[in-house]
């Protein structure tokens, strides 16, 4: 009798010590869990105030408004700036409507066959290719075969092609969201399917679409790979041809036939300079790179919070 | 008949992401079809140099294959168990809010310009290595994997987080009421259960580092390498195609061919990470 429960005993002690290791063990994961988490956060802030610290004796106005020059101290980013802005142009008013109408047509027309398959197996295979084969891609059909050379508009469309799956995506997620009794409450009014997708499907999923679009064209921006493959200048001490003419048509094209930099190509250009000097232009175009892109997703998270908060289906 | 005209519009924007598949092959094939005219398929596969732009040329892709291989695998050493590990806590562990502000300020880190992120590799993270391992090269694939490796740590976190949390809650609460804690719920239950999505996350994670370049360019230098030695420099195929794109090459040179050639391969080694990946989870998929 007293052998049973002394042995009763020793299990119950064997599992109570067995408990408090494993409580042990699960409260240990929560600090490597957090700490490790909280690691990659400092990361991203060692990052940022590095670069900030680096690229301090060079921020200033003339930073912006220099071309590059031989000279480190006097060297700035003004064709680079100018030439991402017009590229994120062209990338964005190619890639958005594209994008949105191919999301539109996945989820809102498409019959479900063989045919709308091979289509979403392949934006979501796009999505994973290297963003360089996309700049040997453009480097082949869009700079030699269609003749468009080392312009802002092959740039601007080689981005846009990269930047579609991400729009396309974005925009499904946000479309499938909208209730399906909103659809049919309209069909039931003898709605046409365009008119529900451009009156109700449309209206309420753009705050998703907003986000995708950012998201795209903060990706869009710091990419380098793509645009260095089609020919992208380094050293650039011109800006392109201006949109507005004082003549009329007051506006013109020319410009997307222009050679360009980028910001990210400039700052490519300054690191693998072996002058030290250099290196803090560099830093200085990162942080301000850097900033642009952070500032993007900001914008992206507070739309989507935004949207979120606003819609009670 | 307005509604005819919109469906087809719409067709059409679809149809443009068919058409860039099939373009990024039949540019890749066309432009390489000149560069093996010149190679044997032998000869690219079996020589141990890759210099198209010397006089004495060889064209052996294996030197820009391992370097690619070697960054990948430094970069998957430290990216998956930090990402496993960030998903876990934030899936199974972290309160509500936590994971609500934890997760897009994560995702910010994939966000940060690849070039940005080389600066990182070349002006922080080599001298901080050179301090420990005082021989190391300036250039060496080391710190190009490692910084590779945390920029794709959110990816992994992220599409991980997402399949944990597909796995339902019925599962955890079994294994609740049998006594276990949160850590063995999650590493016998969870894990198992969501390893599908896991697989994929990981070849996300692969794919990306992969095709990683701008990190490669700076930070590994860009000298072909027949080597898996991660402190040495070497050249990645990325990398490769970067550095004759900064020169001027004439269109249909060999040169000029040879990185259509080099982006063959790529795609060809991303191709197959996501073949063996869509078995993986196809295989190990749960139904719930």
């Amino acid at each position: 009798m007293s052998a049973v429960s002394s042995a009763a005993m020793l299990e119950a002690e064997k599992l109570r010590g067995g408990l408090s290791r494993r409580k042990l063990l699960d409260k240990a994961f929560v600090v490597i869990g957090l700490s490790i988490m909280l690691g990659c956060l400092a990361i991203l802030a060692v990052l940022f105030i590095d670069l900030v610290r680096d690229g301090a004796p060079r921020f200033g106005w003339d930073f912006l408004t220099n071309f590059a020059s031989r000279r480190a101290t006097s060297a700035g980013i003004l064709a680079a700036w100018v030439g991402t802005s017009l590229i994120m142009l062209v990338t964005a008013v190619c890639a958005v409507p594209i994008g949105v109408m191919a999301a539109i047509y996945l989820e809102e027309y498409a019959p479900k066959n063989w045919f709308t398959a091979i289509v979403e197996i392949n934006v979501t295979n796009l999505a994973g290719v290297p963003s360089i084969v996309y700049g040997l891609l453009a480097l082949g059909l869009l700079v030699h075969q269609f003749d468009l050379g080392q312009s802002i508009l092959a740039a601007g469309l080689t981005l846009a092609l990269l930047i579609l799956p991400i729009v396309i995506v974005a925009t499904r997620e946000s479309i499938r969201s909208v209730p399906n009794a909103i659809r049919e409450a309209a069909y039931g009014l003898g709605a046409t399917r365009w008119e529900v997708t451009k009156d109700h499907v449309l209206p309420y999923s753009t705050g998703g679409i907003l986000t995708g679009m950012i998201l795209g064209l903060s990706r869009a921006i710091g990419e380098t790979a793509p645009i260095i493959t089609i020919g992208a200048l380094s050293f650039i001490a011109f800006l392109p041809d201006s949109p507005i003419k004082s003549e009329f048509p007051f506006v013109s094209f020319q410009w997307l036939h222009d050679p360009f930099t980028a910001m990210p190509i400039q700052m490519f250009n300054w690191v693998s300079r072996p002058d030290q000097a250099f290196q803090a232009n560099a830093a200085a175009a990162g942080a301000i790179l850097l900033c642009m892109t952070l500032a993007m997703n900001g914008v992206a998270i507070f739309i989507r919070y935004r949207f979120r908060k606003k819609i009670n289906w | 008949m307005r509604d005819r005209v919109v469906e087809i519009l719409l067709l059409a924007s679809g149809l443009v992401a068919v058409f860039t598949t099939l373009a990024i092959v039949g540019v890749l094939l066309f432009e390489s079809g000149g560069f093996f005219e010149h190679v044997t398929l032998k000869e690219f596969f079996t020589d141990t140099m890759w210099t198209p732009l010397f006089a004495d040329a060889h064209y052996g892709i294996m030197p820009l294959v391992a370097g690619t291989l070697t960054t990948t695998v430094v970069a998957l050493v430290v990216a998956v168990p930090l990402g496993t590990t960030i998903a876990i806590y934030l899936s199974e562990f972290a309160p509500h809010n936590v994971r609500e502000t934890v997760k897009p300020i994560l995702e910010l880190l994939g966000a940060v310009p690849t070039v940005v992120y080389g600066y990182f590799a070349l002006t922080m993270v080599t001298p901080l290595l050179q301090y420990f391992m005082p021989e190391l090269p300036g250039f060496n694939m080391l710190s190009a994997g490692l910084v590779i490796g945390l920029m794709i740590v959110p990816y992994i976190s992220s599409v991980s987080e997402d399949a944990m949390r597909a796995v339902p809650r019925y599962m955890r609460e079994g294994s609740y009421a049998m006594g276990a804690t949160r850590l063995q719920t999650a590493l016998r239950v969870v894990v198992p259960g969501a390893f599908s999505g896991l697989a994929a996350a990981f070849i996300l994670g692969i794919s990306r580092a992969v095709g990683e370049t701008m990190v490669v360019a700076i930070a590994a230098g860009m000298q072909p390498n027949l080597t898996f030695d991660p402190r040495e420099p070497a050249a990645t195929i990325t990398a490769y195609i970067v550095q004759v794109s900064l020169g001027d090459l004439a269109h249909g040179s060999i040169g000029y061919q040879s990185i259509f050639a080099a982006g063959l391969v790529l795609m060809a080694i991303t191709l197959m990470f996501n073949v063996i990946g869509f078995g993986l989870t196809r295989k190990f998929r749960e139904a719930y």
